[in-house]
C-alpha cells in the first residue's frame, strides 16, 4: 500500500462559480466531507472539501471574500451542508443566503455574536 | 437458534474471582511512569521560567529572586509538557493524583536556605563584578573620549580630510579609519 | 393518518452519555422527522489558537475528546508536520500506530458496551467493559494515563514503548481477542440481540454517500472507505482491508465495529513485528508553521479533518477540527425516519455519538 491521498489540492474559485463547481464535483460522485471558514487578513476564506471514497482524492474549493459579501448556500445541492453552513454563520458571521434549515445562530447556543469573525462588527452588535 | 448464548459466559463468571479490587482496603498500585502530578527538585531549579512559558494552562509561576516555584494543582492538566521542556530536568511526573479539596490554591516550593544563601552570594559577586566592569568601562570610555578630543583638537584638518575622502574609505575597514570615523561623526 | 406531535428527546436521557437534543416529529408511535440540535457542551477550543502557541495546541487538540484523544493529538501534529514538511522517525510512526489502534480498541469496546446497555443487556455491557479495562491498563502502562495519552509532539512522540512493554501488549491483545471471540457469539447470534438490531434504522449505500457519512456508519452501508488507507503514520507499511458490511442496519454497524477490534489486534501485532529497533523518537522542528494543510485520518468513529493554517507566527491562524459525529448527524436524521419511538435511543447510540467532539 502506498501513500494515497495525502496531497491537498486547493482550487481557488470566485464566489459566483461556487454553485457550479459544487455541482460539477457532486456529479463526479464526490461527497462533501467538510466545510469551514477562516477569518484571515480581514477576509473570509471558505473551504469546501470534497472527497472520493474510491480513490481517496481530496479537492478543496476555496472562496475568498470580503466580510460583507453574500454567499449562496449549497444546501439546495447538498442537504447535509446544513450544519457546516450554520456553523460558519454563527461562529464567523459569514453572510450565507437561503440555508434550507437555518438555526438562526442557535446551533451552538453561544451568547457572543460571531466570536471568531470580524472584531468591530461584534462590538457594534453587542 | 440463538437462545442462551450468554449461558457459557455466565457459568464461567460464577467460578471466576472478582475482576474488581476492594479498593480502599487494598491500595491501588499505579504503574511505572504514571502521570499523576508534577514534582520539582527545587534546589536544582535555575528559575529560567521555561515551564511557565510552555504551560498550556498557565498554572505555574516562578520567582527567580525569591527562589520559589508555585503550581496550582487544580489547574494543572498533567500533560507533562513542562517536564519535557525543563532544561535542568528538575521537574518530573510522580505517581498519585491530586485529591479533591474544598478550595483552590497554589502550592509554593521554596529553595532551601543554604542554596538560597549560596545563590545570593553568587549574585552579589556577579553584581560586584559587573559593577567593577562597568566602572572600568566608564573610565575607559572617559579616557578614550579625552584622547579623541585631544586628537580632534590636534588634527581637525585630518578629520576633515577624512570626511571629504568619503565614507568609502571608512567602510573599507582599515583599523585607523574605523576608529576615527565615529569620532569624526560626533 | 394518525395524530402528529413533537416530542423532545434529550439532552438528558438515560441512553445518552453526552447531551444531544432531538425534536422528534411523531405520528402515533412512528418517527416522521428528527431535527437535531447541539450546543450544550460547546467550549470554543478552536478559538484558543490566539492564546496558545502551536506546540501547546497539541495538548488542547488532544483534550477535544476523551475517547479518541490520541487521534486528535496525532491529527493535529501530522497536519503541522506536513506544513513544516518534516519526516518523523519511522519508530515514532509505528508507536503512533500502536497507540492509535489501542485507542480504537478501547473506543469500540466502550461502544459495544454502550450498545448492549442501550438495548437492555446489562450483563453484556459489563462483560464488554471488563475486556476494555485490559486495553486501558495497557494504555496506562505505556503512556502514564488511561485516556489522555499526551505522548504526541510536533515532530514525533515523547515516550517510547520498551521491549518488555511490547511483549506485554502482544500477550494482552491476544487475551483480549480470545475473550472477545467468546463474547462475539452473544453479540452476533443471540436472538434477543438480533431482535433489537436486525433491520432497524437501515441506511442504504446511496443515502450514506449522499449524506456524507463516514467511518463505521458508512462501512456498514457498504462504502469501502477507510482513511487509514491514506497511509498516514505507519499504516502505509501495514496490511489493512476495510471491514465492510452491506446491510446498513444496526446489526451491520455492530458487526463492523466488532470486527474492527480484531483488525486492530492484527494491526498491533503487525506493527510490533515490523517496528524498527532503536531509533530517535522525534526530529527537532525549527521555526513557526507557515502554510496550510488539511489532514484526514480515521478515528474510531470515522473520518476526522484537521485544518491548520499558519502564517509564520508562533500562534497559528486557524485550527479547524471536523469530527466524525458532525458528519454522521445528517445520516442519523435519515435513519430515524420511519422508526419506532422506542428505537430512537438505540439508533442514536449506533452512530457512536461523541458530542463534545462535535461541538469542540
Amino acid at each position: 500500500m502506498t501513500n494515497l491521498g495525502l496531497k491537498n489540492e486547493i482550487r481557488e474559485i470566485p464566489v459566483e462559480n461556487l454553485l457550479n463547481e459544487v455541482l460539477v464535483l457532486k456529479k463526479q460522485g464526490m461527497r462533501l466531507s467538510q466545510a469551514c471558514a477562516a477569518y484571515i487578513n480581514e477576509k473570509f476564506e471558505l473551504s469546501y472539501s470534497f472527497s472520493d471514497d474510491a480513490a481517496y482524492e481530496l479537492i478543496n474549493l476555496r472562496v475568498v471574500i470580503d466580510p460583507q459579501t453574500q454567499v449562496p448556500s449549497i444546501t439546495e445541492l447538498i442537504p447535509q451542508a446544513v450544519f457546516y453552513e450554520n456553523e460558519m454563520k454563527e461562529i464567523f458571521g459569514v453572510k450565507i443566503e437561503m440555508i434550507s434549515l437555518d438555526y438562526e445562530n442557535k446551533l451552538y447556543r453561544i451568547k457572543q455574536t460571531a466570536p471568531l469573525g470580524p472584531k468591530q462588527e461584534t462590538e457594534v452588535k453587542a | 437458534m440463538g437462545i442462551l448464548k450468554y449461558a457459557p459466559q455466565a457459568l464461567k463468571n460464577l467460578f471466576l474471582p472478582p475482576v474488581t479490587t476492594s479498593y480502599p482496603a487494598v491500595p491501588f498500585e499505579y504503574p511505572e511512569g504514571s502521570r499523576g502530578h508534577i514534582e520539582i527538585d527545587i534546589d536544582d531549579c535555575i528559575g529560567c521560567g521555561m515551564c511557565v512559558r510552555c504551560c498550556p494552562c498557565g498554572t505555574l509561576s516562578v520567582d527567580r529572586i525569591k527562589g520559589t516555584w508555585s503550581i496550582d494543582r487544580f489547574d494543572c492538566i498533567a500533560c507533562g509538557f513542562c517536564v519535557e521542556k525543563c532544561p535542568k530536568k528538575c521537574l518530573h511526573m510522580a505517581k498519585g493524583y491530586q485529591t479533591p479539596g474544598g478550595e483552590k490554591g497554589s502550592v509554593t516550593y521554596t529553595k532551601s536556605p543554604e542554596v538560597l544563601a549560596a545563590e545570593e552570594q553568587k549574585r552579589q559577586e556577579a553584581a560586584a563584578k559587573a559593577a567593577a566592569a562597568k566602572k572600568a568601562r566608564e573610565e575607559a570610555a572617559k579616557k578614550k573620549a579625552a584622547e579623541e578630543a585631544a586628537a580632534q583638537a590636534a588634527g581637525g584638518a585630518g578629520a576633515a580630510a577624512q570626511a571629504a575622502g568619503g565614507a568609502g574609505a571608512a567602510a573599507a575597514g582599515a583599523p585607523d579609519a574605523g576608529k576615527a570615523a565615529p569620532a569624526g561623526g560626533v | 393518518m394518525g395524530k402528529r406531535s413533537v416530542i423532545p428527546f434529550g439532552p438528558q436521557h438515560p441512553v445518552l452519555p453526552e447531551p444531544i437534543h432531538l425534536d422528534l416529529v411523531i405520528e402515533d408511535e412512528r418517527v416522521i422527522e428528527a431535527i437535531p440540535s447541539v450546543g450544550f457542551v460547546h467550549r470554543g477550543l478552536e478559538s484558543l489558537v490566539d492564546k496558545r502557541d502551536f506546540n501547546q495546541m497539541t495538548y488542547v487538540a488532544e483534550r477535544t475528546c476523551g475517547i479518541c484523544s490520541f487521534q486528535h493529538g496525532m491529527g493535529y501534529c501530522e497536519a503541522v508536520e506536513h506544513i513544516f514538511d518534516v519526516d518523523i522517525p519511522i519508530r515514532a510512526k509505528f508507536l503512533r500506530t500502536i497507540w492509535a489502534e489501542l485507542g480504537r480498541m478501547h473506543s469500540h469496546l466502550l461502544w459495544l458496551g454502550l450498545l448492549a446497555d442501550a438495548f437492555g443487556y446489562e450483563n453484556l455491557f459489563y462483560q464488554a467493559w471488563r475486556i476494555r479495562e485490559k486495553v486501558l491498563d495497557m494504555i496506562e502502562m505505556t503512556t502514564g494515563a488511561r485516556l489522555i495519552f499526551s505522548v504526541n509532539k510536533v515532530g514525533g512522540v515523547i515516550k517510547d514503548i520498551t521491549a518488555d512493554q511490547l511483549r506485554i501488549i502482544d500477550g494482552t491483545v491476544t487475551e483480549v481477542e480470545a475473550e472477545l471471540r467468546d463474547l462475539e457469539q452473544v453479540f452476533l447470534e443471540d436472538s434477543t440481540v438480533k431482535s433489537r438490531l436486525v433491520g432497524i434504522g437501515i441506511l442504504t449505500k446511496e443515502q450514506a454517500h449522499d449524506l456524507g457519512c463516514c467511518g463505521p456508519v458508512a462501512r456498514a452501508s457498504g462504502i469501502s472507505c477507510d482513511m487509514r488507507r491514506l497511509g498516514y503514520a505507519a499504516y502505509s507499511m501495514l496490511d489493512l482491508e476495510p471491514v465492510v458490511a452491506t446491510e446498513g442496519d444496526c446489526f451491520a454497524r455492530c458487526k463492523c465495529r466488532l470486527y474492527e477490534v480484531y483488525q486492530s489486534v492484527d494491526l498491533i501485532r503487525q506493527a510490533i513485528t515490523k517496528m524498527p529497533k532503536e531509533q530517535e523518537l522525534a526530529v527537532p522542528v525549527k521555526g513557526n508553521p507557515n502554510g496550510e494543510y488539511f489532514m484526514r485520518l480515521e478515528q474510531p468513529r470515522g473520518e476526522a479533518y484537521y485544518y491548520v493554517k499558519g502564517s509564520g507566527k508562533p500562534f497559528i491562524d486557524r485550527l479547524r477540527i471536523r469530527t466524525p459525529t458532525f458528519a454522521n448527524l445528517p445520516g442519523l436524521c435519515e435513519m430515524l425516519k420511519n422508526t419506532e419511538l422506542s428505537d430512537v435511543g438505540l439508533l442514536v447510540v449506533t452512530i457512536d455519538p461523541c458530542i463534545s467532539c462535535t461541538e469542540r
